[in-house]
C-alpha cells in the first residue's frame, strides 16, 4: 500500500513550515533513516528523515513552498513491488481531499486524523471534602504537661516501635541528638541504622530519602530548618509531591519532611521564614503546621502513617513550650482538619503555628475590651479546612487572619479568598490580615520586632472588623 | 566505540606510592578486571534476544518520532535510537526480582527493555487512558513499579539521589537488591549527583551509576562543559571505582556488567561507569541538531550502530538474512499494532483530572 508522507509537526507549537529542499527525487529508493527533506520552521531548519522504506513516488509539494501547514501530504511513497503509476493516481485523489483541512485558531491544528470514536466525557466535578473530627478524649485520660519537642520525639518513637519501615535521617539527628533536641534518644532506642547521620547536603539526602519512600520506606527527613530546604525543594516539589500523579497512582512517595519554620530570633533573614505558603500551594502534598503539643504528636503520628509526602512545619520558638498531651497508647490527629481552640461570639481569629500563641494573647486582651474572639488553629494548611473556617465566620461575621509570614500571596490571601467566593454573605466588615512586615526579616532587635507580628496588632485589627475605636 | 579526543586516550595507570598504599582504594579494580575480557560470551538464544529487543526498541522510537510528527505525540520527546545497547546491555543482567533501575527522562528504551507491551508506553505517549501512567505523565514520566522500575524523571539529574534512596532501601530491607541510575552526560555536571556519589560510598549502597554518554548534553558537546570529560573518573573523589565501557557494544556493556554487578551484589558499594554512546537525533524531537555535522551521524551510523554489530556476528554464526528480516517484520507489525492502539485508544476519562493527587482522603 501506498504511504502517505505528510508535513511533519517538528515541535510543540509548530503549526506550518517551509518545505526548504528535497533531497530524493522521484523514483528514488529509499531506506529507513534516510533524510528525504529539509524543513524550516520559524525556529530551526530539521531534516526530515524516512521512517519507512520503499521508493518516493510522487513529490507533491515543490521545494521552496513556504507555509505548508502540518500534516499536508507532501508526497507520495511506494512500497516494494508497487507501480509507482498507481500511486500518481491515488496523489491526485489526495491532493483533492487535503484542501479541506483547515487550521482554526484555537482549535489545534488539524493533522488530517480522524475523530476518535471512543467516548470521552469532558468535563468532571471537582470533588468536595469533608475532614474527620478529632478522636474523642475518653473522660477520666491523664494528661500530662509535655513541651513540643519532646511531644515530636514521642510521636517518631512510637511510630518507629509500630512499623520497622519507619526511620529517621538528617544533619545531627543521631549522636548529637538533633541540633534542636527533637531527636533525642531516638540513636539509643533505634540504633544508626534506624537514626542516620547524613552529611551537610539537603539536596542530596531529600533526594535519597524521597527515593527511600518510592522503594518502600518510611522515611522521616529532619531539616535542621526549613530555611535549608530551599536546596532541596526541588525533591520535595518535582520529585515527592507530583509522582504519584505522574505515575497514574502506581508510584506512591510516603515521606515526612520536617524541622524548624518561621522566624527564630535574631538570626537574620536568611534563617528567618515562614515556607507554608510555598509548600502549601503544590497540589500533591500534605501540609502540616500545628501549635501546641498534643496538636504535634497527633499530627506527626498522622503524617508518618500518611500514604502521602508530608510537610511538617515546626517552630523553632514554640519546641519548649508545654501543654497539656493525653495520656494515650495511640493518639492520633486527622490531617486536614482545623481546630477551634478558643470559642467566641464576636469575631474570628484564624490562624495557625506560633500566631496562634499570639491570636490567644490577643482574644484575652480583647476580653478585657469586651469583645468575645473565637480562635481557630488552622492546623493543616493542605488541604485547608474550609468548612470550620466559614462556619466560624457564619457565627461572627467578622474574621483576621493572624500569620507569622510574609502578607503576599500567603495563606492569609487564601482565606480572604476563601471568604470572598463562599462567604461573602456572611461578611458584616472586610476580612483583614495581620502578618509580618513585608521585608526580609532584620537582624537588630528593634527592627526586627517592627518587622514581626505581635498580639497587638492583632487586637488593632480585631477591633477595627469590629468597628470599635 | 563512540568518538572521544584522541589526545585523553592513552590511560596511564599510574597509581600513586600513597594510592598503593591505600588497600582499599579499588579504583582501577574493576577496569582491569573487565580489560581482561570485554566481551560477554553469549549463547545463541542471548544473542537473538539481544538482537529483537535493541531492535523493538529502535523501531518503537522511529514509530514515535513519526507520530511526533503527525502531531499525536505533544510536548517533549527524547528518543533512544542509537543508545540501545546501553539498557539492553545492562538491565539483561539484573535480577528482575530484587533489582531496581531509575533514568531520566530519555526513558522508552529503558521501559521497552523490561519486555513491558509497547502498547501501554506508545498509549502514554498519546496521552491516552491506557498508557501506563493513564496518560497523565507522558514521555518522561513513566513508571512501573511491578517491574521495580521507578521512572521517568524531567528534572535533569534528579534520578540520581532517588536511585541512591533506592539502593538505601535495598540495603535497609536486605532483599539483595541492587539499583540501576542512568543519566546523562548532562546530568553528569548536576551537583546533586555528587552529593548522592558521597551518601552512596559513605554508607557502601548497593548502587551501580551508569552515565550514557551520548557526547551532548542537548546542544553542548561534552568537551564544552565538562572539565573531566572521562566520566568514569568522577567518582574517584568519593571511592568509587569506575569502569569506561563501549555503550555501543552490547557484548561489551552486558560483559562490564557483570563484573559491576558482582562487585556490588557483594557489599563493596557503589560502581560508576561511563558508557560511551551516540543518539542519532536530535536532543528531543524539536532540536535541529546544528551543533553537529551529518558526516559525524552518518559514521555512527555507518561504523558504530549497536545493531547492526550484532546482526554481522549472528550472520557469521550462520542466522540467515531472511531470518533476521522475519524477525524485523515482526517487530515492525508488533510496533504498527501499539502505534494504532495508541492513536485509537481513548484519551483519560475527564475524573482523572482529580485522582491520584493523593494516595488518601483527608
Amino acid at each position: 500500500m501506498a504511504t502517505e508522507l505528510k508535513m511533519p509537526a517538528l515541535s510543540p507549537t509548530m503549526e506550518e513550515g517551509t518545505l526548504a529542499k528535497w533531497l530524493k527525487s522521484e523514483g528514488d529508493k529509499i531506506e529507513i533513516g534516510d533524510i528525504i527533506a529539509e524543513i524550516e520552521t520559524d525556529k530551526a531548519t530539521m531534516e526530515f528523515e524516512a521512517v519507512d522504506e520503499g521508493t518516493l513516488a510522487k513529490i507533491m509539494v515543490d521545494e521552496g513552498t513556504e507555509g505548508v501547514a502540518v500534516g499536508t501530504v507532501i508526497a507520495m511513497m511506494a512500497d516494494e513491488g508497487e507501480d509507482v503509476g498507481d500511486i500518481e493516481a491515488l496523489a491526485a485523489k489526495s491532493d483533492d481531499s487535503s484542501e479541506d483541512k483547515e487550521d482554526v485558531e484555537g482549535e489545534g491544528k488539524d493533522v488530517g486524523r480522524e475523530p476518535s470514536e471512543a467516548e470521552v466525557t469532558e468535563t468532571a466535578e471537582k470533588p468536595t471534602r469533608s475532614p474527620a473530627s478529632d478522636p474523642a478524649i475518653p473522660e477520666g485520660t491523664n494528661m500530662v504537661s509535655t513541651s513540643v519537642r519532646e511531644a515530636l520525639r514521642d510521636a517518631m518513637a512510637e511510630e518507629m516501635r509500630r512499623d520497622e519501615r519507619v526511620f529517621v535521617m538528617g544533619e545531627e539527628v543521631a549522636q548529637y541528638q538533633g541540633a534542636y533536641k527533637v531527636t533525642q534518644g531516638l540513636l539509643d532506642e533505634f540504633g544508626d541504622k534506624r537514626v542516620v547521620d547524613t552529611p551537610i547536603t539537603e539536596y542530596g539526602f531529600a533526594g535519597l530519602g524521597t527515593g527511600a519512600a518510592m522503594g518502600g520506606l518510611r522515611p522521616i527527613v529532619e531539616f535542621m530548618t526549613f530555611n535549608f530546604a530551599m536546596q532541596a525543594i526541588d525533591h520535595i516539589i518535582n520529585s515527592a509531591a507530583k509522582t504519584n500523579y505522574m505515575s497514574g497512582g502506581q508510584m506512591r512517595c510516603p515521606i515526612v519532611f520536617r524541622g524548624p519554620n518561621g522566624a527564630a530570633s535574631r538570626v537574620g533573614a536568611q534563617h528567618s521564614q515562614n515556607y507554608g505558603p510555598w509548600y502549601a500551594s503544590v497540589p500533591g502534598l500534605i501540609v502540616i503546621a500545628p501549635y501546641d503539643a498534643a496538636d504535634a504528636k497527633g499530627l506527626m503520628k498522622a503524617a508518618i502513617r500518611s500514604e502521602d509526602p508530608v510537610v511538617f512545619l515546626e517552630n523553632e520558638l514554640v519546641y519548649g513550650r508545654s501543654f497539656d498531651v493525653p495520656e494515650l497508647d495511640d493518639y492520633v490527629l486527622p490531617i486536614g482538619k482545623a481546630r477551634i481552640v478558643r470559642e467566641g461570639s464576636d469575631v474570628t481569629i484564624v490562624s495557625y503555628s506560633i500566631a496562634v500563641g499570639l491570636a490567644l494573647e490577643a482574644a484575652e486582651k480583647l476580653a478585657e475590651d469586651g469583645i468575645d474572639a473565637e480562635v481557630i488553629d488552622l492546623r493543616t494548611l493542605r488541604p485547608l479546612d474550609k468548612e470550620t473556617v466559614l462556619e466560624s465566620l457564619k457565627k461572627t461575621n467578622r474574621m483576621v487572619v493572624a500569620e507569622e509570614g510574609w502578607p503576599t500571596c500567603s495563606i492569609s490571601s487564601e482565606i480572604v479568598t476563601i471568604c470572598m467566593e463562599e462567604g461573602f454573605d456572611y461578611l458584616d466588615a472586610p476580612v483583614l490580615r495581620v502578618t509580618d512586615e513585608d521585608v526580609p526579616l532584620p537582624y537588630a532587635a528593634n527592627l526586627e520586632a517592627m518587622a514581626l507580628i505581635d498580639s497587638d496588632r492583632i487586637v488593632k485589627a480585631v477591633k477595627k472588623v469590629c468597628y470599635v475605636e | 566505540m563512540a568518538k572521544k579526543p584522541a589526545a585523553k586516550k592513552p590511560a596511564a595507570k599510574a597509581q600513586s606510592p600513597v594510592d598503593a598504599q591505600d588497600e582499599d582504594f579499588v579504583l582501577h579494580s574493576l577496569q582491569e578486571e573487565f580489560d581482561k575480557n570485554r566481551t560477554f560470551d553469549a549463547d545463541a538464544d542471548q544473542m537473538m534476544r539481544f538482537y529483537e529487543q535493541m531492535l523493538l526498541i529502535r523501531r518503537f522510537e522511529e514509530r514515535a518520532g513519526q507520530l511526533y510528527g503527525l502531531g499525536l505525540i505533544g510536548g517533549f520527546c527524547h528518543l533512544y535510537i542509537g543508545q540501545e545497547a546501553v539498557a539492553i546491555g545492562l538491565q539483561s543482567a539484573l535480577d528482575n526480582d530484587r533489582d531496581s533501575v531509575i533514568t531520566g527522562y530519555r526513558d522508552h528504551g529503558h521501559m521497552l527493555a523490561y519486555g513491558i507491551d509497547p502498547k501501554v508506553i506508545m498509549a502514554e505517549l498519546t496521552g491516552r487512558q491506557a498508557g501506563i501512567s493513564k496518560g497523565k505523565g507522558g514521555s518522561m514520566h513513566m513508571f512501573s513499579t511491578e517491574h521495580k522500575f521507578y521512572g521517568g524523571h524531567g528534572i535533569v539529574g534528579a534520578q540520581v539521589p532517588l536511585g541512591a534512596g533506592l539502593a538505601f532501601a535495598h540495603k535497609y530491607n536486605e532483599d539483595g537488591g541492587i539499583c540501576l541510575a542512568y543519566f546523562g552526560d548532562g546530568a553528569a555536571n548536576q551537583g546533586q549527583v555528587y552529593e548522592a556519589f558521597n551518601m552512596a560510598a559513605l554508607w557502601n549502597l548497593p548502587i551501580c551509576f551508569v552515565v550514557e554518554d551520548n557526547q551532548y548534553a542537548m546542544g553542548t558537546a561534552t568537551k564544552r562543559s565538562s572539565a573531566e570529560t572521562r566520566f568514569y573518573r568522577r567518582g574517584t573523589s568519593f571511592r568509587i571505582p569506575g569502569m569506561e565501557v563501549d555503550g555501543m557494544n552490547v557484548l561489551e556493556v552486558r560483559q562490564a556488567a557483570e563484573v559491576a554487578f558482582k562487585h556490588i551484589r557483594e557489599g563493596n558499594g557503589p560502581v560508576l561507569m561511563e558508557c560511551n554512546t551516540y543518539r542519532y537525533r536530535g536532543h528531543s524531537m524539536s532540536d535541529p541538531a546544528k551543533y553537529r555535522t551529518r558526516e559525524e551521524v552518518q559514521d555512527q551510523k555507518d561504523h558504530h550502530d549497536p545493531i547492526e554489530r550484532i546482526k554481522k556476528t549472528l550472520i557469521e554464526q550462520g542466522k540467515s538474512e531472511d531470518e533476521l528480516k522475519q524477525i524485523d517484520k515482526g517487530i515492525r507489525s508488533q510496533i504498527a499494532e501499539a502505534a494504532d492502539f495508541a492513536e485509537n485508544s481513548p484519551e483519560p476519562e475527564a475524573a482523572e483530572l482529580y485522582t491520584d493527587v493523593l494516595v488518601e482522603e483527608y
